[in-house]
């Protein structure tokens, strides 16, 4: 009698890359609420756009390559590519900027480079940074959080902002980032009770502080089911706090700002929980974890302060990306039986 | 109780540990199957060697095949039956690959060899315990089926100072070691201070349990109150029970990469182990059966059974209500390492701790994998913490070298890695391949680098001998070019009469004029060839011109020839030291000799001899096929050969009684007595006359013509290209006797002078002898081929009569050498013949 001839082992754990991808999308929940709830329904009309357009583009490259459709959706990796991207796009953005960003992120970003596991970059940032790069107008006008605006857009209003580009009045502000980059003569203080939205904050401007602490708390989730592991998130939070420790400088007009200030705001907790987290294209090893995150959490601070940009994860993440197959020769983890760890680059005689 | 420090390992997964529904039920026994298939290689190692005959009874405990090395195992016959076959089988390997089984026909009766019980089995000394161990086939039987004994001699450089008996089974499903650690505890307790003893005691005796197992480690820690042995228990995890890995959960240490546990001085031996090695031990018990997890939702029955080695696997299914249709496959292991079975005929062997048989539902088929994302969670469950998502990427792109600095052959197949993975990418089949490519890639390595150092080697040599070659043509040249000028200068000197020259010298000239006489002979033979009918009188004329001009030359060569000799030879008969030589040489041989014991030459010849026939064998059967006309001389060849292989085996078979006979003093004086005899006999010739000297000398040379003109002979009826080179030898050879024989001739009359130095008259008819000498010389030289033949003829006859007359002497005698001089006889008739036509053909 013929038997199936399978490897071992024959049992496997039940989480399956599907599975990992619904999680992550789950875990940005929070986040997307709480941005709905401050700043209206622009991002959250963002993501719904941006996820569709890249399950459609994903859809339609597979369908050009031959493959089976739906298997390759059913790894949800274009959800959780179009959701990230959706909520990193500022609120009310017209809608070709959306599609535009998840094709780049679907097409050029990943499938060009063979499709899920291949791409070297993180697809939502690329498409992030060709957009702010093409369009810094769209890119730069971010709605005030409700706190401080009044009332947000309704419906009807921001459907035909979005649609048909008639514009809303006043509905923008700037982002404490921003403002604090923009300051040169007031002290901190006064700088915080000054500005509408740092002013109607707790520690980090109103309205950005609990975005962030909504994707810390997704995060936490995830982490606590071992989606991921800490290293890379809490190096890029700890080099963050250490560099805006080292700036801070009591909160002169030089002032970088504070540390809470730069945990909770702009893209930090995304970033730290969402973005590099990102398997696909960090390094690998727990050690390779630990520099990548550290070495993005520097790079964040140094563009914030230093660049052109109010905010810099999506570049830091990019230029780590690149450095990723490097730190990964570095860092391999010492094996059971070896003395010590060894580099990749070492020769071997075969 | 000590207590003891239990160290976490790296990584590591909880799979569902399904070992409840095998522990319902006590341990089972099921009846003798019929037939029984036993596999030779159920261990690692060299596979054992079949001992028995198809036909044969076999009882319970026999060994039907031996082990054949340090590195192999014995196989028994697990109970009493007949040898059905001894035939390629399936056996129980991932590949489903088929190898050698003996194949038991059993009688039900259950018989069994007398068994040697060892009650003193504590007394007894470490190598008698490690033969029984190995006698009795004990290999490992937790996993890979190491030969249990080569463990416990660790060499000497290594010091062991912990015993680990391993119990943790951390597999999933299966509980064997579980139910024989409940069942048998007081077994592995004995067979741990076995092995502990056989250690010289080690600090440390460990016996290791996962806390997944308590009743288990209740009873065997009761069972070890009293004695050194800890009993640990730690926490349950995958894969704790990797030798490895249980090193490093109860020492800590690491075995260093690509070594052995010993060299940091720890010995494991799994529970099932011990136990055997307590009943091989105590009861003299081979290893014939083992405990056996059936488990799996396919089955209707799930326990553990006693099951003899070699029952087939559809025996011990059908005996558990096994469904086909319910499952998924069949699994010999467990779940995590164990392999999927192609087929049902295979047979339980030493390491079958499991056999599962999971439904659909319980294992469903894998998933199709997907892309990797490198998520990095088979990094975190990896016990060995390597990369496995940069090694499955490599093992992708078939980057060895990159699979190698990432520690590949580290991996220890655990399946952790493949059990995580969210895209369902079964790694470990990944690395496995890769692990067979390197092999592969190795071994290939290895040879070209072989070939290539040994083309290097060739070319330099080659290089070497041109240098060398080029270095003695140079030496030659210049050694020319003095030679000339001396001679110039001689020349000029004009010496009146030339002082005899240094005996160098003479030698040279010698040779000279002995080269000198040879080419002219060639030339003449060459002048002497027969023309063609159809040739014109011009032709014959020249011809008969240029054969006398060359009979000429012969004539004055030889003239010179015997001119130089004759001036040369007086001295050199004086001048004994100079043939102090060869005897001092011959002496020299005989002493190397001595150190070869005749034994070994005697051997040495006949394998060579046996070699030589196996190619004239070939030869001759190759000329039945296409040159029926040689295939007598071949056959005589081959009987000859056949002749001389069974007188020097006989010559051995005499030595070697006598030799094994003999004592100690003995053996070393029997040797040299043959070297002995060489030097007495060489010390005779030295003692002997020059005129016995020559005689003895001369004889030599008759038999070297003999052989050296049979095989001229033997060449020529071969076609042959070598044949003139042969017949060149030949006729070298006959101007050796000549000369011989002309030095004979003119010693004789030397040797009566000294006896009579006042007779003047011998002085002439010394003169008289060379003056014959010369003659015969010179006329031997002139000789006509067919002349010669008819000397030859008349030398063969004289011959024939001497050695048929020995022969007749022999036969009387009942002499051990009748053979060969019956040989001998033919031999010479055989010539006779063969130079009569050569002679016939002449004339």
């Amino acid at each position: 009698m013929a038997l199936k001839r399978i490897t071992s082992p024959h049992t496997h754990r039940a989480l399956g890359t599907g599975a990992v991808m619904r999680n992550v999308v789950f875990a940005t929940l929070p986040g997307l609420v709480v941005l709905t709830y401050f700043f209206g329904l622009g991002t959250l009309h963002n993501v719904l756009l941006a996820s569709i357009a890249a399950m459609g583009f994903e859809a339609a490259v597979m369908k050009l390559r031959g493959r089976p459709v739906w298997f390759y959706l059913r790894d949800c990796s274009a959800l959780v590519t179009g959701v990230l991207l959706g909520l990193a796009l500022p609120p009310y953005c017209p809608w070709w900027l959306v599609v535009l960003g998840s094709a780049v992120a679907i097409i050029l970003a990943k499938q060009l480079y063979g499709g899920m596991g291949f791409n070297p970059f993180n697809p939502a940032m690329v498409a992030y940074v060709v957009l702010l790069i093409s369009f810094p107008l769209q890119m730069s006008q971010w709605a005030a959080p409700q706190d401080i605006g009044g009332q947000t857009p309704g419906i009807v209003e921001a459907l035909k902002q979005i649609w048909l580009g008639s514009p809303i009045d006043g509905y923008t502000a700037a982002t404490p980032l921003d403002t604090v980059k923009q300051n040169s003569s007031l002290m901190l203080d006064a700088l915080y009770l000054q500005d509408p939205v740092l002013s109607a904050g707790q520690f980090a401007g109103a309205g950005w502080e609990w975005a962030n602490v909504a994707f810390l708390l997704g995060g936490l989730y995830l982490l606590y089911r071992r989606i991921f592991t800490w290293h890379a998130p809490v190096a890029m939070l700890a080099s963050l706090s250490l560099m805006a420790a080292l700036f801070y400088d009591g909160g002169s007009s030089q002032s970088g700002g504070s540390v809470l200030f730069h945990l909770f705001s702009g893209a930090t907790m995304l970033g730290a929980f969402f973005i590099v987290t990102d398997p696909v294209s960090s390094a690998v090893s727990t050690r390779g974890r630990l520099i990548y995150g550290a070495a993005i959490g520097v790079l964040i601070y140094v563009i914030r302060i230093w660049g052109n940009y109010p905010d810099g994860v999506a570049f830091a993440v990019l230029l780590l990306n690149f450095a990723a197959p490097f730190i990964d020769y570095y860092t391999l983890p010492r094996t059971y039986g070896h003395k010590k760890s060894e580099r990749a680059t070492r020769k071997v005689d075969q | 109780m000590e207590l003891i420090k239990v160290w976490d390992i790296p990584g590591g997964v909880h799979p569902p540990e399904n070992k409840h529904q095998s522990m319902v039920e006590p341990l089972g026994q099921i009846e003798i199957p019929p037939q029984l298939i036993l596999p030779v290689s159920q261990h690692i190692g060299a596979p054992a060697k079949p001992i028995v005959e198809v036909g044969q009874k076999v009882l319970g405990g026999e060994v039907v095949a031996e082990a054949d090395g340090v590195f192999s195992a014995n196989v028994h016959a697990s109970t009493s039956g007949t040898v059905a076959a001894i035939v390629e089988h399936v056996v129980p390997h991932p590949s489903g690959m088929r190898d050698t089984c003996v194949i038991i026909d059993t009688d039900g009766k259950d018989e069994w060899v007398a068994l040697e019980p060892w009650e003193d089995y504590t007394q007894r000394d470490h190598d008698d315990v490690v033969k029984r161990i190995r006698d009795c086939g004990i290999a490992g039987l937790g996993g890979a089926g190491f030969p249990a004994a080569v463990k416990l001699n660790p060499r000497s450089n290594h010091t062991i100072d912990t015993l680990i008996i391993n119990g943790t089974e951390c597999e999933p499903y299966i509980t064997a070691d579980d139910m024989l650690m409940r069942e048998r505890a007081d077994e592995i307790v004995a067979g741990t201070q076995i092995l502990a003893r056989l250690l010289h005691d080690p600090e440390r005796v460990i016996i290791g349990i996962e806390d997944n197992k308590p009743e288990a480690i209740e009873r065997v820690r009761k069972a070890a109150e009293g004695t050194n042995i800890l009993v640990v228990s730690f926490p349950t995890k995958y894969p704790s029970g990797g030798e490895k890995q249980l090193i490093q959960i109860l020492t800590g240490r690491e075995v260093p990469s690509g070594q052995i546990p010993a060299t940091i001085g720890v010995v494991c031996q799994n529970v099932g182990t011990t136990a055997a090695v307590y009943r091989a031990l105590r009861y003299g018990e081979p290893l014939v059966k083992r405990i056996t997890t059936v488990v799996g939702e396919a089955l209707e029955q799930q326990r553990n059974i006693e099951v003899l080695l070699g029952t087939p696997v559809h025996y011990v299914l059908d005996k558990h209500g096994f469904n086909e249709k319910k499952a998924s496959r069949l699994v010999m292991g467990g779940p995590m390492m164990g392999f999927a079975l192609p087929d049902t005929s295979v047979p339980v062997v030493k390491t079958t701790n499991c056999l599962l048989a999971p439904s659909k539902k319980e294992l469903p088929p894998p998933e199709p994998a997907m892309a990797c994302i490198r998520c990095g969670m088979c990094a975190e469950a990896c016990p060995a913490e390597l990369l496995p998502q940069q090694l499955f990427w490599y093992a992708q792109a078939e980057d060895l070298e990159k699979l190698e600095t990432h520690n590949l052959f580290d991996c220890i197949e655990c399946g952790a890695c493949s059990y995580v993975c969210p895209s369902h990418i079964p790694l470990v089949q990944y690395y496995r391949a890769a692990k067979g490519e390197i092999r592969q890639h190795r071994i290939d390595k290895e040879k070209s680098d072989r070939s290539r150092r040994r083309f290097e080697f060739r070319q330099e040599r080659i290089a070497k001998e041109e240098a060398e070659k080029e270095a003695k043509r140079l030496a030659r040249k210049k050694a020319a070019e003095e030679a000339k000028k001396k001679l110039a200068e001689q020349k000029a000197a004009a010496p009146a009469d030339a002082k005899p020259a240094p005996a160098e010298d003479a030698d040279k000239q010698l040779a000279k004029l002995e080269r000198l006489l040879a080419s002219a002979q060639e030339r003449l033979k060459k002048a002497e060839q027969p023309l063609t009918d159809d040739a014109t009188d011009e032709q014959r004329e020249k011809q008969a011109a240029s054969i006398k001009q060359a009979e000429l030359k012969v004539s004055e060569a030889q003239k010179k020839l015997n001119e130089f000799k004759a001036s040369n030879i007086a001295k050199t008969s004086e001048n004994k030291p100079a043939s102090d030589d060869p005897v001092a040489a011959a002496i020299e041989r005989a002493k190397a000799k001595q150190t070869m014991a005749p034994e070994e030459k005697l051997r040495a010849s006949i394998e060579s001899l046996q070699k030589r026939l196996e190619k004239a064998e070939q030869k001759a059967a190759d000329a039945e096929a296409d040159k029926p006309d040689m295939v007598d001389a071949l056959k005589q060849g081959v009987a000859k050969l056949k002749e001389k292989i069974a007188s020097a085996e006989k010559e051995l078979a005499e030595l070697a009684p006598a030799k094994s006979s003999a004592s100690k003093e003995d053996k070393t004086s029997s040797t040299p007595d043959a070297a002995q005899a060489a030097i007495e006999r060489a010390k005779a010739k030295m003692s002997m006359s020059p005129e016995e000297k020559l005689r003895s000398t001369l004889e030599s040379l008759y038999k070297r013509l003999e052989k050296a003109e049979q095989k001229a002979a033997d060449a020529k009826a071969e076609g042959s290209d070598k044949a003139e080179a042969l017949q060149q030898g030949v006729d070298k050879l006959k101007e050796k006797i000549a000369s011989t024989q002309q030095e004979l001739d003119e010693v004789k009359p030397s040797t009566v002078a000294e006896e009579t130095p006042q007779d003047p008259a011998t002085s002439d008819a010394a003169s008289l002898a060379i003056e014959k000498a010369k003659a015969k010389a010179a006329a031997m030289a002139t000789m006509s081929a067919s002349d010669k033949l008819r000397n030859q003829v008349d030398s063969l006859e004289a011959r024939l009569e001497k050695s048929r007359a020995k022969l007749a002497k022999a036969e009387q005698e009942n002499d051990d050498n009748v053979d060969a001089f019956r040989s001998a006889v033919t031999k010479l008739e055989d010539k006779l013949a063969a130079t009569r036509e050569q002679l016939a053909e002449h004339e």
